[in-house]
């Protein structure tokens, strides 16, 4: 009997390579202990609101307006809502044709995208352009969209850093691509050296791989640096030699946690470096409301800012915009809300001004108290997070255990990080999901469990840490399991 | 020879930065050599250099003509009275909000209670709200976890959408069917598209791949095809029988594209039809499931109109209770059934909400379904509840449910309405003959056009029903696709027309466009 079409046999291949850390042993397992009674403390996915972080009120009361718009017509309405987030809800309604209920211009609706441009005009000291920024439902689909523009065949290399967001790998794959991976130095706190890259990218070549993208992910995931800015013009440089297109994740830019490396953009930069490199380098960067200290990641609110693009280029990728007909009309008006928030003077500004900054100053809290609970452990090695959600901590395993996670038929980190799932509940990504050297061994957690969970969780973690080091670290010459 | 000068005097201005450059032969890279060796300043990603495919995709519903519309909104908002009409009428997309037709508004309760949950815990909510959306906001906010609309449904299987939201979906369409649905068949997707996107990007290896399309087809069929390096096997409905959908003709494109070295993966059927309007008889429904299964097709069955339905001897009939009641148990068909919140009469475009129901595969597929759905993290929130609301909306005894069948029956008799008017409007026109619209939101009105018209297009460069819908617009500002954007018999000609501007607009369009029409036929007679 011949094989049906969607037999697994059948499939796109590259369907069947993409490798994305979302179905790992680790996720089942949880869960499978979830289904048993044990309590799992969720630690993998940067998803702030489902371990508690409250939503922001203003943005809420605003989208709840829009979403039933004859509220606005109730007498009462002042009884439910402050006048700002009234005011705000009818301005957005305003700039859709139709409320939110119609399909915005497939790149997002204009007022929107003038508002975004205006936002970036204010952060980076250079206008910006609404017509070169596109909405989409999450960045993510912009991250896609873009490679998807730029990968041909597999000759077609990106430059990727390794540790890296497993979006990238998985897209490079589904778009029959290929990943050139490029290293951080956990030893400089995650830094990037550009020798690395261009070591990279000699490489690559060297096998016949046209390289043309170097994605950079400031502030980092999973890793948390920051570039500073000789690193961006470094960077700029390397990409106007090389003719590679730069593609800038910036999405954790309001996730800053230390003062000597603030976050500035790869635009920003490009255009200090004023021409050649201003008016040649093509820079795509992408943000979302998904993360900051906004945490909406339900909402699927992302954009992409085009900077030297050709004319031609855009065109042909407003046309595959099309296609999806447009990005959802909620998610655009919360990125309105994002760049616009209420300002000093501003009924809610006060209110909106504590929630936001009780937020960004407990992800700095605990980013502290993760870092320096991992150092505390017995060999394990962190790095602090600088930026993003995330804490990437390295497990130097001794032989006995990699020895019998091998016994076991698994990867060393994953068989450490099963254990971790079992003893405590603490569900986390091993760092094979993300790429690390070999023989190097790490996992990813969040730092967004709540603050006054954390102490706890680092203490369980610990115990377990310590108790599994002593026992694969025995000499006696006999391994208890 | 102005570009290489240009780049001439930007070598001499940027000197040694430039000079420092690697040459692009260098790079190993498949873009031609001569082009980069000319133009090294060009970049990466310039039109020579992008996925090929990506070029080959077009998609008309937003294509050229709207874009003139657009331009020609932008004159008279910038110099009102430069054209002899005061606006732009889009009749090109499916798009009910944007022209006026109100949200139900059982499902914006609902929705705004979810959106901002700390509304339910204020006594005011009561004077605002139906008690009924009260309640079906906690009871949605209970299978949320932690009420966190925010949140990434993130865990196991939840990536293809909350399960509890699901499950209010799976009964939703049993209740449809009478036949059960499983939850863990459903994947929550952001609209329609991206769902059939997916299914591309699993059917399609390369171009010896082919997926059935029916001609005329909603160009996202055309475009995803495109996109993934497939090929598209057309197969054409007959405009002289109601867009009837023959098993012989499926069969005699099927036989060829074989002929071809074509391996033919999928039949894409679009019930009610787009742009076409058709409803597919039961009967006929029986003989293409059987089709599918003796090819050993899967069947794509795009049912995003299945609440629009305008006369009274059709009824919609999924093929997932096809395919049931007739025998067949989950695995002998693969079927895959896409459903919008888009369409019907909530017209929720804006809110991108959607699902594909996938039966008939084995765990190791489904497995790969959800691996690619899992890489955008998860559909957004708000259209993931607003589906499961369209499935489940108000019943009998609802407090809500009065003014929910009011909204309801009041918006699809309108469409019913406006549907009639224009039929036969076009069917008044010179040389111009139009099917009956049992469904769906479109005309598709073919066009019998002088031969001086064709001529005109000729000279201009345009397919004649582009040229006639370019005409229509510069006089009238209505703007429909034309027929090419979709497909049909080759020499013929159509334009695709919505049923969407609000019923008080109708007579005004009605006659400009025969006013229109009578002076464009004038003008071209032979």
């Amino acid at each position: 009997m011949a094989p049906k079409p969607l037999d697994y046999e059948s499939l796109n291949e590259n369907v069947k390579k993409v490798a994305y850390a979302v179905r790992g042993e680790l996720y089942l397992r949880a869960s499978e202990l979830q289904k048993e009674g044990k309590k799992i403390i969720f630690t993998n996915v940067g998803n702030p609101h489902a371990l508690g972080q409250k939503p922001l009120t203003f943005p809420r009361q605003v989208i709840a307006l829009c979403q039933a718009p004859f509220l606005l017509d109730d007498p009462n309405v002042g009884l439910l809502f402050p006048a700002d987030a009234i005011d705000r809800a009818k301005h957005y309604l305003s700039l859709t044709s139709g409320g939110l209920g119609a399909y915005s211009d497939s790149r997002g609706l204009p007022g929107i995208r003038k508002e975004i441009a205006e936002f970036i005009g204010r952060r980076d000291g250079y206008p910006s352009d609404p017509e070169l920024i596109y909405l989409t439902d999450g960045a993510s689909k912009g991250v896609m969209q873009i490679l998807n523009t730029i990968i041909r065949n597999e000759n077609d290399g990106i430059l990727v850093p390794v540790p890296q967001y497993p979006l990238y790998s998985a897209t490079i794959s589904l778009y029959g691509g290929s990943l050139v991976p490029y290293y951080l130095e956990e030893e400089a706190n995650w830094g990037l050296d550009i020798n690395h890259i261009r070591q990279s990218v000699a490489a690559a070549r060297m096998k016949g791989i046209c390289v043309r993208a170097l994605v950079i992910i400031n502030p980092g995931n999973p890793t948390g640096q920051c570039l500073s800015e000789a690193n961006l013009r470094e960077l700029l440089k390397f990409c106007f030699r090389e003719n590679i297109v730069l593609l800038a994740d910036e999405v954790y830019q309001q996730n800053i946690y230390q003062d000597e490396r603030p976050f500035i953009s790869a635009r920003k930069i490009l255009l200090d470096m004023g021409p050649p490199i201003s008016t040649e380098v093509q820079l795509v960067s992408f943000h979302t409301v998904s993360k900051g200290y906004w945490g909406e990641c339900g909402q699927r609110g992302g954009y992409f800012e085009m900077t030297n693009l050709p004319a031609k280029t855009v065109d042909e990728i407003y046309k595959v915009a099309s296609v999806s007909l447009s990005p959802n009309v909620p998610g655009q008006i919360f990125l309105g809300l994002m760049v616009n928030p209420p300002k000093p003077g501003d009924i809610s500004y006060l209110r909106f001004a504590a929630e936001s900054n009780a937020i960004l100053e407990s992800l700095k809290r605990r980013a502290h108290i993760m870092t320096d609970g991992f150092n505390s452990c017995r060999n394990v090695v962190c790095n602090f997070t600088e930026g993003a959600m995330y804490s990437f901590p390295q497990i130097r395993l001794p032989p006995k255990a990699i020895e019998a996670a091998k016994r076991a038929g698994k990867a060393p980190d994953v068989f450490y990080c099963l254990k971790l799932v079992e003893a405590t509940g603490i569900s986390t990504v091993p760092g094979s999901g993300f790429g690390q050297k070999e023989g190097v061994f790490h996992l990813r957690t969040t730092i967004l469990p709540a603050e006054e969970e954390m102490p706890a969780i680092m203490d369980s973690f610990k115990k377990f840490n310590d108790e599994f080091m002593e026992q694969y670290e025995d000499y006696r010459g006999y391994s208890r399991m | 020879m102005r570009r290489f000068a240009t780049e001439r005097a930007k070598r001499l201005l940027f000197g040694s930065l430039l000079a420092s450059r690697s040459p692009p032969s260098a790079f190993l890279c498949s873009s031609p050599p001569a082009a980069a060796a000319m133009d090294p300043a060009a970049g990466v990603v310039t039109v020579d250099t992008i996925n090929p495919k990506v070029l080959k995709c077009e998609y008309a519903v937003r294509g050229e003509i709207v874009s003139h519309a657009q331009r020609l909104q932008q004159e008279l908002q910038d110099k009102p009275g430069s054209h002899p009409f005061d606006e732009i009428l889009y009749c090109n997309i499916g798009n009910p909000q944007s022209l006026g037709q109100q949200p139900v508004t059982f499902f914006r309760e609902v929705l705004a209670l979810c959106d901002h949950p700390s509304l339910l815990d204020k006594s005011e909510t009561h004077a605002l709200f139906s008690a009924d959306a009260i309640a079906r906001a906690w009871q949605i906010l209970d299978v949320i976890p932690g009420r966190a609309t925010g949140a990434y449904s993130h865990k196991l299987l939840i990536r293809q959408g909350i399960k509890g939201l699901r499950d209010a979906i799976a009964a939703g369409i049993a209740d449809r069917d009478g036949f059960p649905a499983n939850p863990d068949d459903i994947f929550l997707t952001d609209g329609a598209s991206p769902a059939v996107h997916m299914m591309m990007q699993l059917l399609i290896r390369s171009e010896k791949d082919g997926i059935l399309c029916p001609i005329p087809q909603y160009p996202l069929y055309s475009a995803s095809i495109a996109l993934h390096g497939g090929s598209l096997v057309p197969y054409y409905l007959d405009e002289s029988t109601g867009w009837g959908l023959e098993i012989s003709e499926l069969k005699k494109q099927l036989e060829d594209a074989r002929s071809k070295g074509i391996t033919v993966r999928a039949l894409v059927v679009i019930n009610p039809g787009n742009p076409t309007g058709q409803v597919l008889a039961e009967e006929n429904q029986r003989e293409i499931v059987n089709f599918c299964k003796n090819e050993g097709l899967v069947l794509l069955a795009d049912e995003v109109y299945q609440e629009n339905i305008y006369v009274d001897d059709k009824k919609f009939n999924s093929f997932k209770k096809i395919t049931r009641s007739m025998g067949y148990i989950d695995d002998e068909i693969p079927l895959v059934s896409f459903q919008s919140v888009s369409k019907g009469y909530y017209g929720e475009c804006g809110k991108r909400g959607g699902y594909m129901e996938v039966t008939g595969f084995n765990a190791q597929v489904r497995e790969q379904i959800y691996k690619v759905a899992s890489v955008n993290l998860c559909s957004n929130i708000s259209g993931q509840i607003l589906a499961s609301l369209v499935m489940n909306p108000p019943k009998v005894g609802d407090e809500s449910y009065e003014s929910f069948n009011a909204d309801k029956n009041g918006i699809l008799s309108s469409l019913a309405r406006r549907a009639k008017a224009l039929e036969d409007a076009f069917n008044s026109l010179e040389g111009v003959s139009c099917n009956k619209a049992e469904g769906a939101m479109y005309l598709f009105p073919r066009l019998r056009l002088p031969q001086k018209a064709i001529a005109a297009a000729k000279a201009v460069n345009a397919a004649p029903d582009a040229f006639y819908a370019r005409r229509l617009l510069d006089a009238t500002g209505i703007v429909v696709v034309p027929g090419s954007g979709f497909g049909q018999v080759p020499g013929t000609w159509h334009v695709r027309c919505t049923i969407l501007p609000q019923e008080d607009k109708i007579p005004a369009i009605i006659s400009r466009l025969k006013a229109f029409h009578e002076a464009f036929m004038e003008e071209f007679r032979d």
